[in-house]
């Protein structure tokens, strides 16, 4: 019965939406929504973001580097270390055929991945080179390297340490592991930093992983059929969502899930063919980047400008520290939870050091960011963003850039961006509902109420400006970092007792290859 | 020694055919025992969601429950009160994959599955268990008509 009232109340306000919005001129609900938007989450955005004193360099983003290093050298760089050994568990070499049929280490990556790679590899990386120029992929690769090992270790806690019920369903993620693994360490506060993770991570999924993923496929679609107003693709996109989260339609989620690695691939073969066809300018293109790394190229702020931006968006695209992918791949069934962090430590790899370099790559040779000749310094407007082509930031950027090769590709892009959209709405929708449930407890009201304000924030995204829905979406995805890196260290001992006892046994012998083949 | 005849079951009018023959041959053969093996069709390289991941212990539970029940007991029930000496399992995979490896671990002299009566366009574009089965397999395999 509560069930049904919550659903009708939904259907209400959202016919009560619709109906407001028509009696007000187009234009202005857009305009509204956004200005109530920026007012509300202005404070949060500037105190997550706020400068360290003396500078113009952002806390968190030191935050998340110095958490990166520091597993990075406490786990003996195990990003490059066990690489092989990931690739071999991702292939089933070391998956025991007793345990068919459960979750595989390719499904839990390829889940990961499909909530990862988005739009933050296609409109995140041209809003970090338009900012930070060339010299922000630079940054972004090695982010994306020395968060391999972040990646591992919240992976390796968030199967360790997951709620398993008795109807065989599963829960993890940092809310677990930081509250379990406190308890069991004797450290307080356990409860407290988990109740904060939840919270941030319910921001994050509305922001990061719903509103920025609305806004994004909406202007790709608008660029295609001419300029609509936001709300409208917002309601045709949150019916969608709400059909398969709450109507359990699965059909169109199986579609997407089978769909979206196809256009993965064939994102990164155009991205490859438009390489090529340039091969002259590669070494061009890197040179800027290697330049532009340490010099910034004219860009604002200079280095520390390009800096920022390549780590801000290597974080927001792999989500590295942040927390959302050890809930993703708590559902495996494994005997050895450090089996779970090294496959995981891959994705960082794929997302950032693959995928996101290939997208700046492309914009860099294919000259879509202008520069003076005179001086090769980059020119950059009132907004401190890069004078670009065709004037065009974000996803447009990346569009623009594809089709000045292959002039098709828009229309293949604009398929890719709201699938990537989609899917990555539905794998954040997860996370949200596992941090909400963590804090409101298991049940089907309280799953339904989280559903439908998602729906909610669909609308609210795509109807909003890109400036103030990608602030905020930066900024609760980076507070969940906040929460999470503190957990890990306090748990990455238990990791790491983990990886030695792994590690001997897999040199001794006592862990075996399968004979699956 | 016992000889063990593997039996590919799918629920369907053509496991029983698959059956009957071993029935027959085991009656000929004598000191035989019937192993019935039933194949979920599962790949660990398959996309799925969040959601379904965390889902996939239970329904792997209840997928063996309902193969147990529906195909491999009454099969079994049916197989001891005949006097015959059978065992079952369900598995998850592919099915011309874990026809094998079981073949191969439980050393038996030959797997028996029948052909399925469907033909035609789909048939010759994923092509069939039995096809596969026949191409790779690495003991005799009878497929009954």
């Amino acid at each position: 019965m509560q069930t049904k009232k919550i659903i009708s109340c939904a259907i209400i306000s959202l016919i009560s939406l619709f109906q407001s919005s028509i009696a007000l001129a187009e234009s202005s609900i857009d305009q509204t929504v956004n200005e109530a938007f920026s007012w509300a989450t202005g404070w949060f955005v500037n105190l997550i973001f706020a400068p360290l004193p003396g500078t113009s360099f952002p806390w968190i983003v030191l935050w998340l580097v110095v958490g990166a290093t520091v597993f990075t050298f406490y786990f003996g760089f195990i990003q490059f270390r066990a690489i092989r050994h990931s690739i071999a568990l991702v292939k089933g070499d070391y998956s025991d055929p007793n345990d068919a049929g459960e979750v595989s280490h390719f499904q839990a990556l390829a889940t990961a991945l499909s909530g990862t790679v988005g739009l933050g590899n296609i409109a995140g990386v041209a809003v970090a080179v338009s900012i930070g120029g060339p010299g922000a992929t630079f940054w972004m690769i090695l982010a994306g390297l020395m968060g391999m090992a972040s990646k591992f270790t919240e992976c390796t806690l968030g199967v360790k340490y997951r709620n398993e019920y008795a109807d065989g369903t599963v829960s993890g993620g940092p809310m677990y592991y930081i509250s379990k693994g406190f308890k069991e360490r004797g450290v307080p506060g356990g409860k407290f930093l988990a109740g904060l993770f939840a919270v941030f991570c319910i921001l994050g999924s509305l922001g990061g992983g719903n509103m920025f993923q609305a806004n994004q496929a909406h202007a790709q679609i608008s660029s295609i059929v001419g300029a609509y107003p936001g709300w409208i693709t917002g309601i045709i996109f949150a019916l969608i969502v709400f059909a398969v989260i709450v109507g359990g339609i699965k059909s169109i989620a199986n579609v997407t899930e089978k769909i979206v690695p196809f256009m993965g691939l064939l994102y990164v073969a155009a991205a490859l063919v438009i390489i090529l066809m340039n091969i002259d300018k590669v070494g061009w293109a890197f040179e800027q980047i290697f330049v532009g790394a340490f010099t910034g190229l004219g860009i604002a702020g200079g280095f520390v400008g390009a800096l920022i931006q390549g780590f801000k968006r290597a974080a927001f695209s792999n989500e590295a520290g942040v927390g959302s992918a050890a809930i993703a791949h708590s559902a495996v069934r494994t005997k050895e939870p450090i089996t779970e962090g090294l496959v995981s430590l891959l994705e960082p790899f794929i997302d950032t050091v693959v995928i996101c370099t290939m997208t700046a790559l492309v914009i860099i040779i294919t000259g879509q960011l202008t520069s003076d000749p005179a001086t090769g310094l980059y020119l950059v407007g009132e907004n401190g963003r890069i004078i670009t082509a065709d004037g065009s930031s974000g996803v447009a950027l990346t569009s623009a850039a594809f089709s000045s090769a292959l002039s098709w590709f828009p229309y293949v892009l604009a398929v890719a961006v709201v699938l990537f959209a989609f899917s990555t709405m539905i794998s954040w929708s997860y996370y949200g509902l596992k941090a909400w449930t963590y804090l409101f407890g298991e049940g089907k009201t309280t799953e339904l109420t989280f559903k439908i304000i998602f729906c909610i924030f669909v609308v609210i995204g795509a109807a909003a400006n890109l400036g103030p829905v990608i602030d905020f979406s930066d900024a609760a995805i980076f507070a969940m970092a906040v929460a999470n890196i503190i957990g890990l260290y306090f748990l990455m001992p238990i990791v790491k007792k983990e990886l030695t006892s792994y590690m001997s046994r897999l040199k001794s012998g006592e862990i075996k290859k399968f004979d699956n083949h | 020694m016992t000889t063990k005849l593997i039996v590919g079951l799918d629920g369907s009018e053509p496991g029983d055919r698959a059956l009957e023959h071993a029935k027959c041959l085991s009656k000929l053969i004598g000191n035989c025992t019937i192993e019935l093996v039933y194949i979920i069709e599962w790949s660990p390289y398959s996309f799925q969601t969040a959601e379904e991941n965390a889902m996939r212990h239970k329904r792997r539970d209840q997928e063996i429950k309902t193969a147990t029940e529906r195909v491999i007991a009454p099969a079994l029930a049916a197989l001891n009160s005949d006097g015959f000496s059978a065992n079952g399992r369900v598995l998850h995979g592919d099915a011309a994959e874990i026809l094998n490896s079981v073949a191969t671990k439980d050393k038996a002299e030959q797997i028996i599955v029948a052909r399925s009566k469907e033909s035609g366009f789909a048939a010759k574009l994923f092509g069939s268990v039995t096809a596969k089965l026949v191409m790779s397999a690495s003991v005799p395999v009878t497929v009954v008509n």
